[in-house]
Formats: C-alpha cells, structure tokens, sequence
C-alpha cells in the first residue's frame, strides 16, 4: 500500500486506492478523510527524511526478488528449448505421435536408444491414461468429501476431518510410491486383479497378460489417492464461499438437504469444482515418484487395435520415463529427446495450471467482487 | 389419490436425501482409509527396523548387518538448509512486493500469477532445469544444485503466503509507524513482517515440509552419495532419494531401511505441519490470540 516513489499522485487519487485496496478493513468511516490526510502526512515525512535512498533501494530490492519469479519461468524454458533442440531438429512434430519399424523385428518400435529412435508416444498415452484413471476414481470421492465436511458434518469433526485430509497433501511421494509397491501393488496382483479379468476381462481392457501387478491402473489408484488432497481442500474452498442466503433460500422452499446441496451448493460452484478438478490434473500430469515406481516403465506401447489395450500393462507416463533414464541416457539425442517430454511437460502443466487458477479465481474471487 | 402421489414422492425425496448422506460419509470414509493404511504400515513397518545405527551409521553394502542413513539425514539437512537460504529470502522478498508495493497493480498480479503457475510445475522438470544450469556446466552432481532446485520450489509457496499473512496486518500500524517517522523500508520489515511474522513463520514451515520429501529434483542434481560428506561439491545423499534407491533394490534388508527412513521422514513432516497448525491456530499476527 505504501507507496512513497509516486509522490505526485494527488491526494484525492490516494484516497480512492485506498478505499479499494482495503479489503473489509474497518467498515467505512475509516476510509474516508482521514485516510487522505495520513497519507499527506506520509508523503511529507517520506519527502523529506534522509530515509528516501534507503527507501528506494528496499523497493528495488523487493521489485527484483518479485522478478525473480518471472526469471525463473523463464529460465526454465530457455534451458529445457535449448537442450531439446537436437530432438526436435530430427523429429519434428512427429517426435510426438510417430511409429518407426524395428529393423531386425520389424515390429513397431517407438523408444529405441541403439537405433536412435525416439518417439514420445507411448509416454504421453501413459501420462493421459494414468491421470484419467486418477480423476475417475479421485473426483467422485471428493465431491463426496467435500459435500460432507462443508454440509453434513458435525461442527466437532470438522476440523480434524480436514486436518487429516490435509495431511495426505504433506506425505511425499516416495512414501506414496513405497506403499504402493509393497502394500497396494501385492493387494491388486493378488485380490483384485484376478476379479477384474474374470468379471470384466470381456471388455478387453482387462487382460491379464502381467503377472507384476504394476502398470496403469496401480499407478492410476496411487495418483488418485495423492491429488485427493489438493482438489479437496480447493473444492471445500468453493463451496464454502457459496453465500449461505442461497443455501437458506433453497431451504426456505421446502428442499431437502441433499436438494439445497444440489441446487444450492453445487449448482453455483460448479466453474470452481471444475478449476479444482483441473488443477489436480496438472499434478497428476506431473507426478513423477510414485507412478515411476508402480507403472512397470516399459517403453513399448501396449496399443494396437487388434491385440490389446489392458489397463493392467506395463508402460510409462511422462515423468516416470524422464525419472527412469534421464542418469543412464549415453548420447546427446537421447538426453536431448529427453529434455524435449520435459519440455512438453513443462508447456502442458503450465497451461492446465493457468486454465485451473483463472477457474477457481473465477468462484473464489467472484463472490467479493462488489468490493473492488 | 393426490396425496397418495405427495406422500409417494417425498418419500422418494426423503430416500435421495439419504442415500446423499450415506455417499457422502462413504466417500469421506474411503478418503481418510489410504491415510490411515499408510500411517499403520509406516509405524509398524519403520519402527520394527528402526535402531540407533539406522542414526549413526551410512549405509553398508548388501550382505552386511547393520547399516544406517546418517550421510543421508545430514544430507538432507545441507540440501535444506541451502534450499531455504534461497528459497525464504527471496519468497518472503517477493511477498512483500506484492502485499506493500504492488498492491492491485498489473505487475502484481502478473507476478501472482507466475507464482501460482510455477507451484503447478512438475518437480521432475525443475530437477532437469537445474541439471541443464548447473549440473552440465560444472560437469558434476553436486550438493549446491541440490539445494538450488530446492530453493526455486520453495520460493512461490514462501511469496503467496507471505503475501496473504502481510495483507491482513491492519493499515492503522502502518500508518502509527510511518507517522512516528520511521523510514518506509523499517516500517514494513520491524513493523509490519513482523506483525505478520507468526503467518510467515507457518508459509515458510509449509514450504520446507514440502521440499523436505521432493525426491525428483535431486536425482539429477545431489545424485545420492553412500559415503559421508558434508562437501556440498560433491554428489549429496539425501533421505527422500535413498527412500527411492532402497525401495527399489530387491534386497529386503534395504526395503527395511527405506521403511525405517519413511518413518523419520514423516515424523518431521508432520511434526513441522503440525506446528504450523498449532501456532496458526493461536492466532497469525503477533498480539491477536
């Protein structure tokens, strides 16, 4: 708010930024004249204490540190464009969706470090497969979540319902990944899996062709229990700031709980729900950890029309392939072929992330928005 | 006949409304379960291979008893440290930005945005970035890196928290310090950070449990190391990437100690979480309990 370097700006100007850059402070006798003449005052001790260089340069210094930021987004780009360029001056576009023939199988090949063959495929199927999985088991259950902590539940249980909610956000991934390895992976390869292929194998994406028990679907199940924390909390945020006269006008008209909830509550923070949902897409896309440890990182693509396209296979997502070779990759085109899905990567989660926060700023910010 | 249809259908009603409350607290139920199945299987998994050498002793090759991930825990510890060193300064700085200078102006808002954005960005794309910046250059892995990786992932969280604490200290405050003539640049670090300082506090805590369990930005950076060294030159150990290693191997006695390790690793991350909530709990700004 202090804002000393634009001394000229007339007092009156002052005033009006002030009224609208105090969010709620005090009610409105505070931001009438008084205000006006205080800053008056400030210019005038401002303008003339011996404080005016050391005033500038912490403006400065402050200014630079908040460059930084754009700095870094950018030198993250610069980096990642400049080692990619070899990939993408063989391949092109088509380093995303091409198929080469293997010379001694002559079966399709897509990922072939000997043969110089890179092809991003297989992982951007891995990275799209494993994230759907993740929303259609992890968005369900939030909603649910959320309607029950913001609606139903008792006030007493509230806050440690959240807490513990909260808390799945602090776990690291690693520790999401060894569970999985060594708890979910054994539970589906033994008990669940088996049950899925002879219920549900006749829709063919169930085939049990892996006896590991990794793959898409466990990598699917471990990315959903991890974005659940994060969609959550944004959703109870949302509903949250539904105004309660709209829940109080539903009810008012005789609607039952669940009606005012859909009605009411939902119906008006859908935009927001679809930001929250968005946003845990981006950390889903690039989880790295945990998929890396239970996906099975094979770089064939289990596709084909004819065969096969189980979600129990084995594959590779995006970040679990960058994880995986990044260390081992020997030449340039490899590293660089590399960098360029770290590139795609980065280019993608940037603008589902982008996409997200207008969405949820849409909700969050709609309902204040008589203020400014 | 007609009420006959009414009774019908608010029954119906009366059913759905049911059958809500019962999906909802199922949903919530299967939510808290991953939670609690992995906080089980951590506390009786690490604590069972849990001992004083796991303290005192860096790891030992396959075959031999014993062994423990001291070089990984000072590891992470420098890791951190560095991390913080960059990350909290130039976060906080950033936060003061916004929240005192930049207040609703376009710059602001591009910057808080930028900040959301980069929060998004996949740790595994950060750890190559900083491979490609450091790591090829200077043609080694290196503890530096490692906590420069750290660092930038710290700085967005530090800056929108510092940010959302600095806007809820009262203008009258700043107004009582700038009228006693204290320079601007005092005012908003003695004054008005510190007032908000309980708040900053709990962003930067935040941050650090956060980074404190990244694995991905330090594959390509710290590396891993299964000696000693406290040379942050040299490739660093740390306890989220020998989690990883160990998880990995087929040796039990390793899956062991990557268990043993999980347990410390959450101990400390959720005790600083919890500390957040305890003093946020008490109040953001100084004074207001």
């Amino acid at each position: 708010m202090v804002t000393p370097n634009v001394s000229e700006s007339p007092a009156t100007q002052s005033t009006t930024e002030h009224e609208v850059l105090s969010p709620g402070a005090g009610g409105a006798q505070m931001q009438t004249v008084p205000v006006a003449e205080a800053s008056a005052i400030r210019r005038f001790l401002l303008s003339r204490g011996n404080s005016a260089i050391a005033d500038k340069g912490f403006h400065w210094l402050m200014v630079i540190c908040a460059l930084s930021i754009f700095g870094i987004v950018l030198l993250i780009a610069y980096e990642l464009l400049q080692r990619s360029q070899l990939a993408w001056s063989k391949f092109g576009l088509g380093f995303f969706f091409s198929v080469f023939t293997d010379p001694d199988t002559h079966l399709p090949s897509y990922w072939d470090p000997v043969n110089g063959h890179f092809s991003a495929l297989p992982f951007l199927y891995g990275t799209v497969l494993s994230s759907f999985l993740a929303l259609l088991f992890a968005v369900p259950l939030v909603i649910g979540t959320a309607v029950f902590l913001t609606e139903m539940c008792p006030q007493r249980l509230r806050g440690p319902l959240a807490f513990l909610t909260e808390l799945l956000a602090a776990i690291p991934s690693v520790i999401y990944g060894l569970w999985a390895v060594f708890v979910l992976v054994p539970i589906l390869r033994e008990n669940v899996n088996p049950i899925l292929v002879k219920t549900l194998g006749w829709t063919t994406l169930f085939n049990d062709d892996n006896p590991t028990g990794l793959g898409y679907m466990s990598s699917g199940i471990i990315l959903a229990v991890m974005i659940l924390p994060i969609i959550s909390s944004l959703t109870r945020e949302v509903m949250s700031a539904v105004p309660g006269s709209q829940r109080e006008a539903v009810l008012a008209l005789g609607a039952t709980r669940w009606e005012m909830i859909r009605m009411g509550v939902l119906r008006n923070a859908r935009i927001g729900i679809v930001g929250a949902v968005i946003l845990g897409l981006g950390r889903a896309l690039g989880e790295t950890m945990a998929v890396t440890m239970v996906i099975g990182n094979s770089t064939d693509l289990p596709v084909s029309l004819l065969k096969s396209h189980s979600l129990l296979a084995n594959g590779s997502s995006m970040a679990s392939v960058i994880a995986n070779q990044f260390s081992e990759a020997s030449d340039d085109l490899h590293l660089s072929a590399l960098m360029e899905i770290g590139l795609a990567l980065f280019v993608v989660t940037i603008i589902v992330n982008a996409l997200a926060r207008m969405l949820v700023w849409m909700v969050t910010r709609g309902t204040p928005a008589q203020r400014n | 006949m007609r009420t006959g249809q009414d009774s019908l259908r608010s029954k119906y009603r009366a059913l759905t409304d049911g059958a809500a409350t019962g999906v909802a607290i199922l949903s919530t139920l299967l939510v808290i379960v991953p939670l609690i199945a992995i906080f089980i299987y951590l506390i009786i998994k690490g604590a069972s291979s849990l001992s004083i050498n796991f303290f005192t002793q860096i790891p030992k090759p396959v075959g031999e008893e014993g062994g423990g991930m001291a070089n990984a825990i000072v590891g992470s510890a420098i890791l951190l440290s560095i991390g913080s060193l960059i990350g909290i300064p130039i976060g906080i700085a950033g936060g003061i930005f916004l929240a005192e200078f930049g207040r609703g102006s376009k710059l602001a808002n591009a910057i808080r945005f930028t900040a959301d954005v980069l929060n998004g960005v996949p740790s595994i794309v950060m750890g190559i970035a900083i491979y490609s910046l450091i790591v090829i250059p200077a043609h080694n892995f290196s503890g530096y890196s490692g906590g420069v990786a750290l660092g930038i992932m710290m700085i967005p969280t530090v800056c929108r928290t510092t940010e959302e604490m600095l806007l809820m200290v009262p203008h009258s405050v700043r107004e009582a310090a700038l009228a006693l003539g204290v320079p601007n640049w005092r005012s908003v670090l003695s004054i008005t950070l510190k007032t908000a300082s309980p708040g900053v506090i709990t962003g930067c805590m935040l941050a650090f449990a956060r980074v404190a369990g990244e694995t991905a930005p330090l594959i390509f950076t710290a590396f891993g190391n299964s000696n000693w060294t406290v040379n942050p030159n040299e490739a660093m150990a740390a306890l989220p990437l020998q989690i990883y290693v160990y998880a990995l191997s087929p040796y039990d006695e390793w899956h062991k100690l990557a268990w043993a390790g999980s347990l410390v690793l959450i101990v400390l991350i959720v005790a600083a979480v919890s500390l957040v909530r305890y003093v946020t709990s008490r109040g953001v700004l100084k004074g207001a309990s």
